[in-house]
């Protein structure tokens, strides 16, 4: 029981990571960007191959490596965010939303089959594996590793919250979100907030990337496929474009896998999850914290 | 045709609507006019569908739809024209017209799926129909080509005359006057004047008071939400209340001349 | 650019675009014939089983991306896991066939009613929502169905289900038969769907595109008229199932993935959504490229979705847009009608 939950929650806050990129862009520009995922993907990816340039480091001090090569790969997914939304999706701004939406879909699969075409198409096993001492907390087996990529999550959402909720940037987010003409005529830059909303999701994208290849060793060029559906899942549940709300989102998603997995097997795990989503759009479409929205002609 | 009682709606802790009431019988044109925010589109929207009333009923032909979806309402013969026109902007003139057929066109998939004759008949009468009510409506352009294509003035036309080919009982028009020039708004006159010797009952939100005094029937008041007069135009611009909701109570005697001014509509604009 | 003679006064003169000869030949009613001639012909100019084969798959995915249009084109619903119903027609008719040893033909009716129910039972929760959440949702549905045929034993799990007999049983099962066969069903499909483009709901289709509000004041019911496209697509995708299992006799769930549904939302847009000769070029195109440039098999998927942004920046009607103007013959009133009701 108390090793479900845990198990549940170490994999939601895979989820809640990811699913915040997904919201906050949803939040501002009303974008569902299917290449998010992918930005995980590459994430993972670029860790893979700074872990291989760092060499000899990684191979003496394995989690020190590897949260440089975190730190790093944020900031090389970010750019890469900020670079889609200029490319792709800026020029798009007022276009109708299928043609945004099929936008995000070209992203998506320029990203993941021009990764192929770099680094192959076969899984790619992470230099780092993070094993390790096994602690017992309440009946449950949890790692040391576990509990520091949890911490790290954990941070990153904590320093997320605090920079959306309490700086000038944060208040510019969410003025674009209300009313980006408005937004604009109070001399807010809008395209630069934007593109900074698109660093900050894709830098957290990235980092979870770096993460699950160092917990999980494989990586391969369409990882990021089934986590994007699971970030906007998570996403949904908690309440798009809520950032509190995406992080309960992914939690609970990750419990209710854990659950639900244990309950009708490993290889319905992914059925269920979109089974939550269905009903979830059906029964709350606003999430679990998201605001209702008058519906106006 | 149409009753509307003790009509309430509020979003959030706003008050759009607060115990609004009027009719409109066939052949007589009905004009809700008031200040902006008065609750004249809200009521628009409620009637036809668009709001759920938060209480009271709306009764097209005494069945009560409250409620209702929409496209439900419109199947009981009440079309309407929207503040900013909503077209199908990337379709044809004659397309955007067709729409109106849309309820009474007897057609089934398989009479498009094997062109029956009752399917070339069918397509051929909307296209009639289309061309009819275009023309009715003096449409002055190219109908075979987008819409977007148009001018304005002649898109306000091509709704009216989509709203006119659904072959309605109540026709509801929201400022159909918005954005027109001099000569457009006079031919608007005498268009509301044929669309009601058709002998539906009409509903017309307006400001441009000249037009309401000449073409209505009878003109409800709107103010906060509620109404605050509700006779023939000639008592209405009398009415001191009427006066006072466009002033405010503080106006001096020169912007109380103004406004009887305004209201009385000397002439049509 | 002659008029009906017919035409009442007040109709301007109806002209096309451009009144090249190519133009009018582009828009005439005869199209549809040429393509048909043209893929009957295909086969005297090269036979080779191979080409046959690619033959045979273009025309099949001709079929999907004609019933895809339907619910993306006129229709404007971004359905990112089309290759759901694409699955539910193959494996309806392919466990029907091998474990009932019912005649492939004979299950066309079996085939029907699910590809309409699983159309229904997909779409009714989903086509509520928002058009974002619904591209993601049917992308969520399409893993869900994948993932299912690939855990059920009657659909033979992750290998799939082999020895599917061929359209009229074995007899005539010759590759050029069926890829004449084929060609005909598919000639008929990409006709009925024009056809239904062209009517009453296919009209109503396009205002919802156009915009939802204004077409349910005009009495659509927006939500079951959405509904019925999402249906029409399954079943077209469906029945483009029965052929494929036909054709390959075998299937699995690795013919179902995203990656097919995304082909076939790329052959839709590329070709111009709505349109029905960009459709199928779009299709052919899609599905026949990748073959004359196997030696760039790495790059060529990346290439479509650059492709994809491209074409949405640039050109967003696709390569052969609707034509959105009517015709002389589809303007045109019939006599004496020109006078106004009153």
């Amino acid at each position: 029981m108390s090793q479900l939950v845990w198990n549940g929650l170490f994999v939601g806050s895979f989820y809640a990571l990811v699913a915040l990129g997904y919201s906050m862009v949803y939040g501002v520009i009303k974008l569902l960007n299917f290449a998010h995922g992918d930005l995980y993907m590459l994430g993972a990816f670029s860790g893979f191959a700074m872990l291989g340039a760092l060499g000899g480091l990684v191979r003496s001090q394995s989690l020190l490596a590897l949260l440089l090569v975190l730190v790093a790969t944020m900031l090389v997914t970010g750019l890469a965010g900020m670079a889609l939304e200029r490319v792709a999706y800026r020029p798009l701004r007022g276009a109708p939303r299928l043609s945004l939406l099929i936008t995000a879909v070209g992203a998506s699969f320029a990203l993941e089959y021009g990764t192929r075409a770099a680094a192959g198409a076969d899984p790619r096993v992470y230099q780092v594996r993070l094993g390790g001492t096994t602690l017992h907390v309440l009946g449950a087996r949890v790692t040391v590793q576990q509990l520091v990529l949890v911490a790290i999550a954990v941070a990153l959402m904590v320093a997320l919250h605090r920079l959306v909720t309490s700086s000038r940037q944060g208040r510019a987010m969410r003025a674009i979100a209300l009313d980006p003409v408005a937004a604009r005529l109070m001399g807010i830059d809008v395209d630069a907030v934007i593109a900074r909303t698109f660093f900050l999701g894709s830098a957290l994208a990235g980092a979870a990337g770096v993460m699950a290849g160092g917990y999980y060793g494989k990586i391969d060029f369409l990882m990021g496929f089934i986590i994007g559906l699971k970030a906007f899942t998570a996403a949904v549940i908690g309440g798009i474009g809520n950032i509190p709300g995406t992080m309960l989102g992914g939690l609970l998603l990750g419990l209710l896998e854990s659950f639900g997995t244990d309950l009708l097997g490993g290889e319905w795990r992914d059925v269920f999850a979109f089974g939550c989503l269905i009903l979830f759009l059906t029964v709350r479409p606003t999430g679990l914290l998201g605001e209702r929205v008058t519906e106006r002609v | 045709m149409l009753r509307v009682e003790d009509l309430r709606l509020s979003f959030g802790g706003v008050r759009a609507l607060d115990g609004l009431g009027f009719e409109a019988a066939p052949g007589e044109i009905v004009s809700l006019i008031g200040p902006n925010g008065a609750g004249k589109t809200s009521a628009f929207n409620c009637v036809t569908g668009f709001y759920r009333p938060t209480g009271g009923r709306v009764l097209v032909d005494g069945t009560d739809v409250t409620g209702r979806r929409p496209s439900a309402i419109a199947a009981l013969g009440v079309s309407r024209t929207f503040q900013n026109p909503r077209l199908f902007k990337e379709l044809s003139v004659l397309d955007n017209v067709r729409s109106g057929t849309h309820l009474w066109l007897r057609q089934n998939v398989f009479d498009a799926l094997l062109h029956t004759p009752r399917f070339k008949r069918g397509e051929r009468e909307a296209t009639d129909e289309a061309h009819r009510w275009l023309d009715f409506v003096g449409l002055r352009g190219d109908r075979a080509g987008l819409v977007r294509g148009l001018p304005y003035g002649e898109q306000r036309r091509v709704e009216i005359a989509r709203a006119l080919a659904r072959r309605p009982r109540l026709l509801l028009l929201d400022e159909p006057a918005a954005g027109l020039n001099h000569g457009e708004k006079a031919e608007l006159l005498d268009l509301l004047g044929r669309i009601r010797d058709l002998g539906a009952a009409v509903a017309l939100i307006e400001h441009d008071m000249g037009l309401v005094m000449e073409v209505s029937q009878r003109v409800v008041v709107l103010n906060f939400g509620r109404g605050i007069a509700d006779g023939p135009p000639g008592a209405v611009r009398r009415d001191p209340a009427v006066i006072e909701a466009y002033l405010g109570r503080d106006a001096d005697e020169a912007e109380l001349a103004a406004a009887r001014e305004e209201v009385r509509g000397a002439g049509t604009d | 650019m002659r008029l009906t003679k017919d035409t009442g006064p007040p109709v301007k003169p109806v002209r096309g675009r451009g009144d090249s000869a190519l133009t009018r030949l582009l828009e005439s009613r005869w199209l549809g014939w040429l393509g048909l001639a043209l893929a009957l012909a295909a086969p005297l100019v090269i036979a080779t089983p191979y080409a046959l084969n690619v033959m045979t798959s273009a025309a099949i995915f001709v079929m999907l991306a004609v019933g895809l249009n339907i619910v993306v084109g006129y229709c404007g619903l971004l359905d990112l896991g089309y290759a759901a119903f694409f699955a539910v027609g193959a494996y309806t008719s392919g466990v029907l066939a091998t474990r009932l040893d019912v005649p492939l033909l004979a299950t066309l009716p079996a085939v029907l009613a699910v590809t309409v129910v699983a159309g229904v039972v997909i779409g009714a929760p989903t086509l509520r929502l928002r058009s974002d959440y619904l591209a993601i949702v049917t992308l969520g549905f399409g893993e869900i169905i994948r993932i299912v045929a690939t855990n059920l034993t009657v659909t033979g799990g992750p290998s799939g289900i082999y020895g599917i007999p061929g359209l009229f049983g074995d007899a005539t099962s010759g590759a050029a038969v069926f890829y004449y066969v084929t060609v005909l069903i598919v000639a008929v499909a990409v006709l009925l769907a024009a056809r239904l483009g062209r009517s009453r709901i296919g009209r109503a289709w396009r205002f919802i595109r156009e915009d939802e509000d204004a077409a349910e004041a005009m009495g659509v019911h927006t939500y079951r008229t959405k509904l019925a496209a999402y249906v029409a697509g399954a079943v077209w995708g469906g029945m483009a199932g029965v052929l494929f299992g036909a054709h390959l006799s075998a299937i699995s769930p690795a013919s179902f993935t995203f990656l097919q549904s995304a082909l076939v939302v790329m052959a839709v847009v590329l070709g111009g959504m709505g349109s029905t000769p960009g459709v199928v070029i779009g299709a052919v195109v899609i599905s026949v490229v990748p073959e004359l440039l196997r030696d760039l098999a790495d790059y060529r998927f990346f290439a479509f979705g650059v492709l994809l942004i491209v074409v949405m920046i640039l050109r967003p009607q696709g390569l052969w847009p609707h034509r959105s103007r009517e015709t002389p013959h589809t303007a045109a009133r019939s006599k004496g009608t020109d006078h106004a009701p009153g």
